[in-house]
């Protein structure tokens, strides 16, 4: 059978839906259930909100269409069907000499919904934004199919990254793949006592990757504090793999209490010494910190989580400032938090990054946490800062409209290939972002 | 686990899911192998997508109703060095609806899941013996183990299939050979995708590290996951004169 009815959700848990899903496993299955039913694509479904939800109609799932189409070993470039994950790309490569140019925070996330969402990594001051590597893409839309590349289908290939796939059903794609010394990462952990010296550290750091975990239940004087972590690409000998846990059942809701929080932050932050230190790291266990905690988000228990990101420009970073305040003081905040610089890199109409610091917490889903986002998407509006699509579980229409600037091209783009309106999402009519203004 | 150097598994039915977990499996432990099948642009993806994992990979073309295409990769292997290996992953199941309404695909059906694969066994026995090594694989089913009234041909089927490669493992372990007859449950494949009643439902991947481990072992016959063979002993041991009656 071609359709199994299913029941899925974001990786926050928040969001559900309940629908048909295909999952071909072979080119010519996917080309034919395209030609009869164009829907959205989805991948591991590792955006936290709505995105890859399309409640009580059909989509298709990409995740058996995961193989290498073609390597071209010398200038490292790589074609390969959208289904297949970052973490397998790296696992593969890196040994090979190359890796992503850039790679989210998961491994399991797939190409084609880093494409959709233009995702960013720790190097993005750097490196830019994932479509910014992307060769070509091939779009699957009835029985029409498009390549779309920075030149060819120009238009198309901007609406296409980080279009969050309203484009057409993300089939193959090309990637310009970076080159690596080795398969381990050289990494520096150093404390940053407060706001102002997280900010200084980040924006002194001359490291390829970089990032700042954040302790977003410190307040007073020891608000913003975190430890900033810089490394690099290098060649040695392995560290051994720790084994993957997994997340049996939901936790109960005291686990990410304000008091075990605050305590186990306490502890995370101090485990690094005053004067900072350097270790070796495997390449996984430094860009895929989580991965090897299978179904984590189970950790938040059964009513799930939401993750809030957000990113503003340089000259906002007081307001940014005040947003943690605010987060720090409501004590709802999660362990999982991340502050980070950006650079301007972006490939798309609708690309999340801007140059400025992007700011990640996760919040159990709770009234009080709801309440707090919605105070945060204003703060961030009035910033003129962006939140970011793949995270989004709350945001309004509106806002986000307001927050790109280039979303009326993106939507006379995707009206034009899509004009049935047949690959939206969840995201996409809450949001009403098939329409502009 | 030890490295297969010199080990080259002749992959039938190569485009499914299962099928292609098991050759990344043997793969990786340093195995070439030979991807055969119909869906020819598919295999052809699959044995890139090797390649570029660091496997020695080809495509080669097996229809199992058109027996013309068993001896060029009879030939390709005997062309090969070292031990021959072969993987048996076809059969087709169409649905027992549209078999009553046209009894003309029982003889499709015998020769994708039966006669096929076993003509080309009984054509690659005689290398395996020479070279006095070698495993086979064979793909049956549960559904073989009794004939229920909802897949009693297809069931029929891959019955044949298993004596059949019950007397093969006879007839090769007199010359160092041997033969794992695998009776998989519920797998998550495009096979069973959306088919209601389906559950303890494997992954591709789980299948394959059992049948590997049991090729490792010299295990006779597996069912994967295990319990299968519990709740095939409990429905075997069924009184006919219940069974019947049932539509399980």
């Amino acid at each position: 059978m071609v359709w199994k009815t299913s029941d899925y959700a974001g990786w926050g848990r928040v969001l559900t839906a309940s629908g048909e899903l295909a999952r071909p496993e072979r080119a010519r299955s996917l080309k034919a259930i395209v030609a009869d039913t164009t829907c959205p694509a989805i991948g591991n479904c590792r955006s936290y909100g709505d995105a890859s939800l399309n409640d009580g109609g059909r989509a298709i799932d990409m995740t058996r269409m995961n193989r290498i189409i073609a390597f071209d070993a010398e200038a490292g470039v790589v074609t390969v069907e959208a289904g297949i994950t970052i973490g397998e790309l790296a696992h593969i490569f890196a040994p090979q000499g190359w890796l992503p140019a850039v790679m989210p925070g998961t491994g399991f996330a797939t190409v084609g919904g880093c494409i959709a969402q233009d995702v960013h990594g720790k190097n993005h001051h750097n490196e830019g934004s994932f479509g910014q590597h992307i060769l070509s893409v091939t779009l699957l839309i009835g029985e029409k199919r498009t390549v779309a590349t920075p030149d060819r289908n120009a238009g198309l290939f901007r609406a296409t990254m980080g279009g969050i796939g309203q484009t057409g059903v993300i089939a193959e794609a090309k990637l310009q793949l970076k080159p690596c010394p080795g398969d381990v990462m050289m990494v520096t952990e150093r404390r940053a006592s407060d706001w102002d010296e997280h900010l200084a550290h980040l924006d002194g750091s001359q490291a390829t990757y970089c990032v700042g975990w954040i302790d977003a239940t410190a307040t007073g004087s020891t608000l913003g504090r975190g430890i900033v972590e810089e490394a690099e690409l290098a060649a040695g000998l392995l560290p051994k793999a720790k084994p993957s846990k997994s997340v049996p059942l939901d936790a109960p809701n005291f686990a990410l209490s304000a008091p075990i929080v605050r305590t186990f932050n306490n502890a995370y932050y101090r485990r690094v010494p005053t004067s900072g230190r350097s270790s070796v790291k495997r390449i996984d266990d430094f860009f895929f910190p989580l991965d090897k905690i299978h179904d984590w988000n189970r950790l938040y228990g059964k009513r799930g989580f939401y993750q809030f990101q957000n990113v503003v420009p340089l000259d906002q970073a007081y307001a940014l400032k005040a947003m943690l305040k605010e987060i720090a003081g409501a004590g709802l905040a999660s362990p999982l938090a991340v502050l980070k610089r950006m650079g301007a890199g972006r490939a798309g109409h609708m690309s999340f990054p801007m140059e400025g610091y992007t700011l990640a917490v996760d919040f159990p889903a709770r009234d009080a946490a709801r309440d707090l986002i919605a105070m945060l998407e204003d703060m961030t509006v009035d910033a003129g800062g962006r939140l970011y699509l793949a995270k989004d579980a709350l945001a309004t229409g509106p806002a986000i409209k307001a927050m790109y600037s280039e979303h009326a091209d993106w939507v006379k783009a995707v009206n034009k290939v899509d004009p049935d309106h047949a690959l939206e999402t969840d995201m996409v009519r809450r949001l009403n972002l098939r329409e502009a203004g | 686990m030890t490295t297969k150097q010199n080990q080259c598994w002749i992959i039938l039915g190569a485009t499914s899911s299962m099928a292609r977990a098991f050759a990344q499996a043997v793969a990786d432990q340093g195995a070439s192998v030979i991807l055969a099948g119909r869906d020819m642009d598919d295999l052809k993806r699959s044995a890139t997508d090797l390649s570029v994992r660091g496997v020695d990979a080809v495509a080669m073309k097996f229809d199992a109703r058109d027996s013309a295409t068993f001896k060029p990769i009879i030939t390709k292997a005997e062309g090969m060095e070292g031990v021959i290996n072969a993987a048996v992953f076809v059969g087709s199941m169409p649905p027992q609806d549209d078999i009553d309404a046209n009894p003309d695909l029982i003889e499709g059906v015998v020769k994708d899941s039966h006669t096929g694969p076993a003509t080309f066994l009984s054509m690659l026995a005689p290398i395996m013996e020479e070279r006095g090594a070698g495993t086979v694989v064979g793909v049956g089913s549960v559904a073989g183990d009794r004939g229920r009234i909802g897949n009693y041909v297809y069931g029929s089927a891959k019955a044949g299939f298993a004596t059949y490669l019950s007397g093969l493992r006879n007839r090769l372990t007199r010359s160092g050979g041997h033969v794992v007859t695998v009776k998989p449950g519920f797998v998550d494949t495009a096979m069973t995708w959306g088919i209601e009643g389906m559950f303890l439902v494997a992954s591709p991947q789980k299948v394959s590290q059992d049948i590997l481990k049991a090729v490792e072992k010299q295990k006779n016959v597996i069912y994967t996951p295990f319990f299968w063979r519990y709740i095939m002993l409990i429905i075997r041991h069924i009184p006919e004169i219940i069974f019947k009656k049932m539509s399980i």
